[in-house]
C-alpha cells in the first residue's frame, strides 16, 4: 500500500463532537448517540435520534406510550439484542467507544451499564444471593469477606440495609414492591457500573416507595450517570437535570429540565406537558 | 337377533323424533297455540327417551341374563353328569356351549360324556334362543312404550327443551363419571386379586424376599411363599430406570435449554419435530431396536474391551428406554424453562451475565421444581414401561449391580406370568400383586410431580 | 457481615475513570466466562445431535432391515398334475381335490429337475427349497380350474425363505478365484479327488491354517482363564484360617487339580493345532466355520472338504460329465465367503439354486403377498394383512367409544360442572389416569373386560377380539382425549358463549351450537394423537390375550384378531432372519400409519388454527 496517500479517517473512529447543548455549561459527556434508528421487523420504533447524556446527571426520557423512549433506553446497554427481530442503526458511543461495534463485548458493556426494570424482578433467591450474583459472575471480589462487605455497601447505598440487615438470607421475593425495586437497584450497583438505566422504575410502586427511590436517585447521581424513563412528568421534574421528550419515535426536544417544562420550544412538547397528548 | 333388536331400536328412535316433531309442529300451527318448546325439541326429547330406554334395557338385560343362563344351565345338567366333579361339570358346560355355538369343541372324554354334552348342548341352544328372544323382545317393547309415552306428552305446555337438555346434561355427567369408574375398576380388579394373593403369601415375603420364581413349587394351586420375593424385580426395574434417566435427563434437559434459549428459529423448526417423532414411535419399535441393534452393539463393544456382556443386558434396555424418554423430559422442561419470566432473564442480562450464566444461575434454579417434576414423571414412565424391557431385558430374576448382566423387571414378570402357559388362576395372583405395586409407585410419583408443578405455577401466576 | 466499606466501592471507581470492568483482570475473567459459554452451548448442540443420531440410527435400522422383505423368490418348474395323485377317485369332487397330494406332485417335479439327487438326505434338502406356500397356491389353482388335472403345468413355486435370502445376497454369493493349470478329477460322482498341476489351492490351505491358529489361540485364552481359577483357589487356601475345616482345604485342592488338568489339555490341543498350522503343505480339513469352496469342473460341482496345495477332495453336488483332465481356464474355483455354519442355507442348496439360475428357472419379484396375506409360521408366506385389519377394527371400536365419551366428559367438566369436590376429584382422577402405565390397563382388561365379554355376551367368546382390545384401548385413551378436548374448549373465548346466551340461547344450546364447533378442530387433533398412541400400544393387548396366532383376516370387531404392534412383537421373537426383515417391514408400515395420522393432526391444527 502506498504510505504516502492520506487515507481519510472514517468518521466512526473519531470521537464525535457533542451537540452544543442549549445551556452552554461545560459538562462531561458520557453517552453520545447519533442518528439512532431502531426497527422491530418492518416497524420503525426510533427515527434518527441524536442525544448526548452528561455524566453525573439524571437524564429523564419522557413521552407518550409507544414513543420509543424505552426502546432508546434499551439501546444503551444493548438489551434489544435479546429480541431477535430488533435492528439498530446509527451510532451510540459511551466514553468514545462505539457500543455497537462488532468487536465490543456486550457482557462487559452491560456490566458497565446497569439496568433497573419497570417491574421489580428479584431472582427467586435470597436477598444476599441477589446482590452477590453480579459480583460473583464478574469475579469482582476475592473472598467471602469482601463479597459480604460489597453486598452490605450496595444495600446501604440503595438505602435498604437498615430494613433488611436481619434477613439478608431470606428470599428477595418476600420483600414489598418498593423494597424489591431498591433491591434491584442495589443489585445493579453491586456490579459497579458507571451508568444506571432505569426503565420506569416506580410505575409499579406506591407514592411512599416512589419517594424513597427518587431520593435515592439524588444520592446516586454523585457517582453514577443515570438515565430514567418515566411516565410521570412530575417525577421527571423532581429527579432530572435534563429531559428529552420523545414522540412517535422521534426526539422532539432535549434540554435542561427546567427549560423543557417551563418554556418548551416545540408545540408538541407543550401539548404533552400540558396534558393534551399522552 | 340382538343386532336386529338394536337396529329396531335405532328405527324406533328415528320414528320417535319424526312423529313427536310433526305432532308438535301440527299443534303449533293451530291458531292461538303457543308452544313452549320448538317442535325439534319435542322430537329430540322423544328420540332421547326412546333410544335411552331401548339401548339401556338391551345392555342391562344382556349382561343380567348371562348369569341366569349359567345357573340355569348348571341346574339343567343331565342326570349322568350330576355325579361328575365340579371341574368336569364346568368343562361339560363349556363344551356344550361351544357345541351349541357351533365353534370348535374339544374331543369328548368318553361316550357318556359325549351323550351328556350333546343333551346339554341342545338345552343350551333352547335357553339361548329364549334368552335372545327375551332380551330382544323386551328391549324393543320397552322402547316402543317409551316412544308412545313420549309422543303422548307432546303438548304446548310440555317443556321439551328443558327436559331434553336435562337428559343431555345427565349423559354428559355419566360420561365424565366413566373416568372414575375406570379408576374404581382398576383399583378393584387389582386389589381383589392382590388380596387373594396375600392371603396365601405374607406381604413382607413379597416385598423383601430375594428369591423370585413364583411358579416353581406350586402345589395344588398354592404358591410357595419363599419363592415370591420381588426384590430382584424391584432392583432390576430400579437399575434400568436409573440407566434410562442417566441417558434421558442430561440429553433432554440440555436439548430443552438449547431449544428455548439458544437455537435459532430454523434450528427449532427442525429439532422440535425431530423430538416429537422420537416421542411418537411406539414402544414396541424401541423394543425391536434395543433387541436387534443396540444390544448386539453393546455386547460387541463390551467384548472388545474384554468385558463379558449378557445378550439381554440391563444397559441395552436402559439406554433405549432413555432414548424413548428424552423427548418426554425435553418437552416438559421446555415448558417450565419457558415459564420462567423474561424479566428474570433481563435482570440477569442487565447486569452483564452471559447466557450460560443466566441459565445456570437464574433460569434453572427458578425452574428447578418443574424440572424435578418432569424427572419424576419420566421415572414413572420408565418404571411402567413394558415393551422395551419385555423385548430387550431378561427373564431371569438376578440380583446384581452389574448393568452388563441381564436383569428382569416388574413389567416383564407381569407379562411373563399372564402370557405364559401357567394356569391362569395361579399366575394371576403374583401378576396382579406386581401390577398393584406398580400402580402404587407410579401414582405416588405422579401425585408428587403434579403437586410440585402446581406449587411452581402458583409462584409465577 | 462486617461494616467496613469495600475498597472497590469508592466513588472514584464508580465515577468511571477506571472502571473495574476494564482492567486486565476483568478481561482475563471474561475470557474464561466466554469459554464456559461456548462449552455450555456446545453441550446443548451435542444433546440435540445425540437425540438426532438416536432417531436416525433407529430409523435406518428399521429401513435397512426391512429392505429384504419387499421381494420374494419363485422357482418355476413343470409340475405333472397326475390324476391318481390329486384326484384318485376321478370324480373331480372339490372335497377330494382339497385332500389331493399336491406336495407329492411338487416333490416329483423337483426330483425330475434334479435327477442326480438320489440320497434321502439330499432329497430332503431339495424339498426344503420350496415353501409350503407353493403347495397351497397350487391347490387353489387346481381347485379353481380342475380341468388341468392330468396335464403338466408350468408352475411358479414359492421358494423357501432360505433360498429367498440367498437370492437376495443375504447369505453370501459365489465368487470366482484365480486358479491355473490342468485339473484332473478322479471320478465323477460321490467323493472325488481332483489334482491340479499348480499350487492353486495354497491360498485355501493358508486360510485353513489361519483358522487353526485362531482356534489354538482360543484354547490358550481358555487355558489362561483356567489358570485364574487356580490362582483364586490357591489364594483361598493361603488365607484359610488354621482352624478351618480340613474338608474345605481338600475341596479347594481338588478344584485346583481339576483346573490344572483342564489347563494342561487345552494347552496340549493348542500346541497340536499350532504344529499343524506351522508345518508347510500337508492336507487339512475345511471346517464349516470357514468360507465354502466349490470346484466347477466338467459340468459338475464339487464341494471341497479337504485341501492340500495341489489337490482337493470333496463331495460332488452336481455330477461331472467325465473324468477327463480339464484344461487350464476351463474349470473354476468358487467361494461363498459366508461360512456354512453362519447361514441357514446349505452348500448343496446354494449349488442347486445356481443350477436353477443357470436354467433361468428362479427369479425374484415384488412381494405383494406380504401386504395381502395373513400371519403364518413360515416367514415366506407370512403377511401383515390380518393384523392390519385387526388394528383397523380395534381402532374403530376405540374411536367410537372414546371420542363421544371423552368429548362429553370434557364438555361437562369445562362448561357444566359446578366447582365442587366431586368435580375436583374427577379432575385429579383424570390426570392420574393419564399416567397409569398401559400394562395396568391390560390387567384391568383381563379382570373386568374379559370377564364381561369372556363367556358369551351374544353367544360368542369375545376374549381376544378387536372388540375387547378396542374397549381396553378406549379406556386408556380416554384421559388423553378428555385433557385435549378440555384445552380446546377452554381456548374458545367466553365472549362467544356469552354472546349466544345474550340472545337467549340456553346453556346447552350455547355450548353445542357455538363453543363445540369452534373447539372441534382442537378436539379432533387431540383425538387423532390419542388414536395414534393407541395404534402403537402393545402391552395391554398382550394382557388380554391378543397374542394369539391369527391366520384368518378378521371381518368384524367380533372376530379373533391381532394388531400390528402385537404382530411386530410376535415376529421379533422368531429367530429366522427372514422374520426379522418382516418385523422391520411391519414396523415401517406401522410408522407409516402413524406419520399419516400425525400429519392429519398437524394439517387440522394449521388449517383451523385461530388466534382469538
Amino acid at each position: 500500500m502506498d504510505a504516502l496517500v492520506e487515507v481519510p479517517t472514517p468518521a466512526t473512529t473519531t470521537p464525535m463532537k457533542p451537540i452544543a447543548s442549549p445551556e452552554t455549561e461545560q459538562q462531561d459527556v458520557k453517552i453520545v448517540s447519533r442518528n439512532v434508528d431502531v426497527f422491530y421487523g418492518d416497524k420503525q420504533a426510533l427515527d434518527k435520534v441524536s442525544l448526548d447524556i452528561n455524566a453525573n446527571e439524571v437524564t429523564a426520557l419522557i413521552g407518550p406510550s409507544g414513543c420509543g423512549k424505552s426502546t432508546y433506553l434499551r439501546c444503551l446497554n444493548r438489551m434489544n439484542d435479546t429480541i431477535s427481530i430488533c435492528r439498530v442503526d446509527g451510532t451510540i458511543e459511551i466514553e468514545g467507544e462505539d457500543i455497537y461495534d462488532p468487536g465490543l463485548d456486550v457482557v462487559e458493556l452491560r456490566a458497565r451499564v446497569g439496568m433497573v426494570f419497570q417491574k421489580p424482578n428479584p431472582f427467586p433467591k435470597s436477598i444476599y444471593e441477589n446482590i452477590a450474583y453480579g459480583p460473583r459472575i464478574h469475579g469482582l471480589t476475592r473472598d467471602k469477606q469482601e463479597l459480604d462487605s460489597l453486598v452490605e455497601a450496595s444495600l446501604q447505598r440503595a438505602g435498604l440495609w437498615d430494613e433488611v440487615k436481619d434477613r439478608v438470607h431470606e428470599p428477595g421475593t418476600g420483600l414489598s414492591g418498593g423494597q424489591q425495586q431498591r433491591l434491584c437497584i442495589a443489585r445493579a450497583i453491586a456490579t459497579q457500573p458507571d451508568i444506571i438505566l432505569m426503565d420506569e422504575p416506580c410505575s409499579a410502586l406506591d407514592p411512599i416507595a416512589t419517594a424513597k427511590i427518587e431520593e435515592l436517585m439524588h444520592e446516586l447521581r454523585e457517582n453514577y450517570t443515570i438515565v430514567i424513563v418515566t411516565h410521570s412528568m412530575a417525577q421527571a421534574q423532581r429527579v432530572s437535570q435534563r429531559t428529552a421528550f420523545f414522540h412517535l419515535g422521534e426526539l422532539v426536544e432535549f434540554g435542561d429540565t427546567e427549560q423543557i417544562f417551563k418554556n418548551p420550544s416545540d408545540p408538541r412538547t407543550e401539548s404533552y406537558i400540558s396534558g393534551r397528548i399522552g | 337377533m340382538i343386532a336386529l333388536a338394536a337396529l329396531t331400536i335405532v328405527v324406533l328412535t328415528g320414528l320417535a323424533y319424526v312423529a313427536s316433531g310433526r305432532q308438535a309442529s301440527a299443534l303449533g300451527a293451530q291458531a292461538g297455540v303457543e308452544l313452549h318448546s320448538r317442535p325439534t325439541y319435542h322430537g329430540l326429547y322423544a328420540a332421547l327417551v326412546t333410544g335411552l330406554v331401548g339401548f339401556g334395557v338391551l345392555i342391562v338385560a344382556t349382561i343380567g341374563t348371562r348369569a341366569v343362563l349359567d345357573s340355569q344351565l348348571r341346574s339343567a345338567l343331565p342326570e349322568e353328569a350330576q355325579t361328575y366333579t365340579v371341574l368336569k361339570q364346568d368343562r361339560l358346560i363349556s363344551d356344550a356351549k361351544a357345541k351349541g355355538d357351533g365353534s370348535i369343541v374339544s374331543r369328548p372324554l368318553d361316550n357318556d360324556y359325549r351323550v351328556a354334552r350333546d343333551a346339554l348342548a341342545e338345552t343350551y341352544v333352547g335357553y339361548k334362543r329364549t334368552r335372545e328372544w327375551g332380551v330382544a323382545g323386551l328391549s324393543v317393547l320397552l322402547g316402543l312404550i317409551a316412544l308412545v309415552l313420549s309422543y303422548r306428552r307432546v303438548s304446548p305446555q310440555h317443556r321439551a327443551r328443558n327436559a331434553s337438555e336435562g337428559i343431555i346434561r345427565g349423559t354428559l355427567f355419566v360420561s365424565a363419571g366413566i373416568a372414575i369408574l375406570t379408576t374404581i375398576g382398576i383399583l378393584f380388579s387389582l386389589i381383589g386379586e392382590t388380596l387373594k394373593f396375600f392371603s396365601g403369601v405374607p406381604i413382607y415375603k413379597f416385598l423383601f424376599g430375594t428369591h423370585w420364581s413364583p411358579l416353581s413349587g406350586v402345589f395344588e394351586g398354592q404358591i410357595n411363599p419363599s419363592t415370591v420375593g420381588a426384590i430382584p424385580l424391584f432392583a432390576g426395574t430400579f437399575m434400568i430406570t436409573i440407566i434410562a434417566m442417566l441417558v434421558a435427563v442430561p440429553i433432554g434437559l440440555m436439548a430443552a435449554i438449547y431449544l428455548s434459549d439458544y437455537a435459532s428459529k430454523r434450528v427449532r423448526s427442525i429439532a422440535k419435530p425431530l423430538l416429537e417423532i422420537l416421542a411418537g414411535i411406539p414402544t414396541v419399535v424401541y423394543g425391536f431396536f434395543a433387541a436387534i441393534t443396540v444390544a448386539p452393539v453393546i455386547r460387541r463393544t463390551g467384548e472388545a474391551m474384554g468385558l463379558s456382556v449378557a445378550s439381554e443386558s440391563a444397559l441395552a434396555a436402559g439406554v433405549v428406554m432413555g432414548i424413548m424418554i428424552i423427548p418426554f423430559i425435553s418437552s416438559l422442561s421446555d415448558d417450565v424453562i419457558n415459564a420462567v419470566p423474561q424479566s428474570l432473564r433481563d435482570g440477569s442480562y442487565g447486569i452483564g451475565a452471559t447466557k450460560a450464566e443466566t441459565i445456570t444461575k437464574v433460569v434453572l434454579p427458578a425452574a428447578l421444581p418443574g424440572i424435578v417434576s418432569a424427572v419424576l414423571l419420566g421415572v414413572s414412565r420408565a418404571v411402567g414401561e413394558t415393551m422395551i424391557v419385555v423385548m430387550a431385558a431378561g427373564q431371569g430374576a438376578n440380583l446384581t449391580w452389574n448393568p452388563l448382566e441381564a436383569v428382569t423387571t416388574v413389567t416383564v414378570q407381569i407379562v411373563a406370568l399372564i402370557t405364559g402357559d401357567a394356569e391362569a388362576e395361579t399366575a394371576a395372583g403374583p401378576a396382579f400383586a406386581l401390577g398393584f405395586t406398580l400402580l402404587c409407585i407410579t401414582l405416588v410419583l405422579n401425585m408428587i410431580a403434579l403437586r410440585v408443578v402446581q406449587k411452581y405455577r402458583l409462584q409465577y401466576e | 457481615m462486617n461494616m467496613h466499606q469495600s475498597p472497590e466501592m469508592t466513588p472514584e471507581n464508580a465515577s468511571g475513570r477506571t472502571s473495574v470492568h476494564k482492567t486486565d483482570d476483568a478481561k482475563r475473567r471474561l475470557k474464561k466466562r466466554y469459554a464456559f459459554e461456548t462449552r455450555f452451548k456446545f453441550f446443548g448442540i451435542f444433546a440435540i445431535a445425540l437425540a438426532a443420531t438416536a432417531l436416525f440410527w433407529l430409523l435406518s435400522t428399521v429401513v435397512g432391515k426391512s429392505l429384504g422383505a419387499f421381494h420374494e423368490t419363485y422357482i418355476t418348474l413343470p409340475v405333472e398334475l397326475a390324476a391318481e395323485k390329486i384326484d384318485a377317485k376321478g370324480n373331480r369332487d372339490p372335497k377330494d381335490i382339497r385332500a389331493g397330494n399336491f406336495s407329492g406332485a411338487i416333490k416329483a417335479s423337483l426330483r425330475q429337475a434334479f435327477p442326480y439327487i438320489t440320497k434321502r438326505r439330499d432329497k430332503l434338502k431339495l424339498y426344503k427349497m420350496v415353501s409350503n406356500g407353493a403347495e397351497l397356491s397350487l391347490r387353489e389353482r387346481v381347485m379353481r380350474d380342475p380341468s388341468i388335472i392330468g396335464t403338466t403345468q408350468t408352475v411358479r413355486l414359492l421358494a423357501s425363505d432360505d433360498v429367498d435370502l440367498y437370492m437376495k445376497g443375504y447369505e453370501g454369493s459365489l465368487e470366482a478365484r484365480d486358479v491355473s493349470g490342468v485339473a484332473t478329477p478322479l471320478g465323477t460322482t460321490g467323493k472325488v479327488r481332483i489334482i491340479v498341476e499348480s499350487n492353486s489351492f495354497s491360498s485355501i490351505l493358508a486360510r485353513v491354517k489361519d483358522e487353526l491358529r485362531d482356534k489354538a489361540q482360543r484354547f490358550r485364552d481358555q487355558a489362561r482363564r483356567e489358570a485364574r481359577g487356580i490362582r483364586v483357589f490357591q489364594r483361598r487356601i493361603d488365607t484359610l484360617p488354621s482352624d478351618a475345616d480340613p474338608a474345605l482345604r481338600t475341596d479347594y485342592e481338588g478344584r485346583i487339580t481339576a483346573y490344572e488338568n483342564r489347563r494342561q489339555s487345552l494347552i496340549e490341543s493348542a500346541q497340536a493345532l499350532e504344529k499343524k498350522a506351522n508345518t508347510p503343505g500337508g492336507t487339512e480339513q475345511v471346517s464349516s466355520a470357514l468360507p465354502s469352496f466349490f470346484l466347477a469342473i466338467n459340468g459338475g460341482v464339487v464341494k471341497i472338504t479337504r485341501v492340500s496345495p495341489d489337490a482337493v477332495e470333496g463331495q460332488t453336488l452336481v455330477p461331472l460329465s467325465s473324468d477327463a483332465p480339464a484344461a487350464d481356464g476351463s474349470w473354476q474355483l468358487l467361494v461363498n465367503p459366508q461360512s456354512e455354519a453362519g447361514r441357514r442355507i446349505r452348500d448343496a442348496q446354494t449349488t442347486w439354486v445356481e443350477e436353477l439360475r443357470k436354467a433361468g428357472a428362479i427369479d425374484t419379484t415384488f412381494n405383494t403377498r406380504f401386504f395381502t396375506a395373513a400371519d403364518s409360521r413360515e416367514a415366506e408366506t407370512a403377511g401383515i394383512w390380518s393384523s392390519a385389519a385387526g388394528s383397523f377394527w380395534t381402532m374403530l371400536v376405540t374411536f367410537f367409544l372414546s371420542f363421544p365419551i371423552g368429548v362429553a366428559a370434557a364438555i361437562y367438566l369445562e362448561q357444566f360442572a359446578p366447582k365442587n369436590r366431586i368435580t375436583d376429584f374427577i379432575e385429579v382422577n383424570i390426570n392420574n389416569l393419564a399416567a397409569v402405565p398401559s400394562i395396568v390397563f391390560g390387567l384391568l382388561g383381563l379382570a373386568v373386560v374379559i370377564e364381561f365379554l369372556g363367556n358369551d355376551v351374544f353367544g360368542r367368546d369375545l376374549r381376544s377380539t378387536a372388540l375387547a382390545g378396542g374397549i381396553v384401548l378406549a379406556l386408556m385413551s380416554l384421559p388423553t382425549i378428555i385433557i385435549a378436548s378440555r384445552a380446546a374448549i377452554k381456548a374458545v373465548p367466553p365472549s362467544i358463549k356469552e354472546a349466544a346466551l345474550g340472545v337467549g340461547a340456553s346453556n346447552v344450546q350455547a355450548v353445542f351450537h357455538h363453543v363445540l364447533p369452534l373447539a372441534m378442530p382442537g378436539i379432533l387433533t387431540g383425538t387423532i394423537i390419542a388414536m395414534a398412541q393407541a395404534l402403537g400400544e402393545t402391552a395391554p393387548l398382550l394382557m388380554i390375550g391378543m397374542v394369539a396366532f391369527i391366520t384368518e383376516v378378521p371381518g368384524s370387531p367380533m372376530d379373533n384378531a391381532s394388531v400390528l404392534p402385537v404382530q411386530i412383537f410376535r415376529w421379533s421373537d422368531f429367530p429366522e432372519r427372514a422374520f426379522e426383515m418382516r418385523t422391520a417391514a411391519a414396523i415401517l408400515l406401522l410408522l407409516g400409519f402413524l406419520v399419516i395420522m400425525n400429519a392429519i393432526a398437524v394439517l387440522l391444527r394449521k388449517r383451523f388454527e385461530r388466534r382469538w
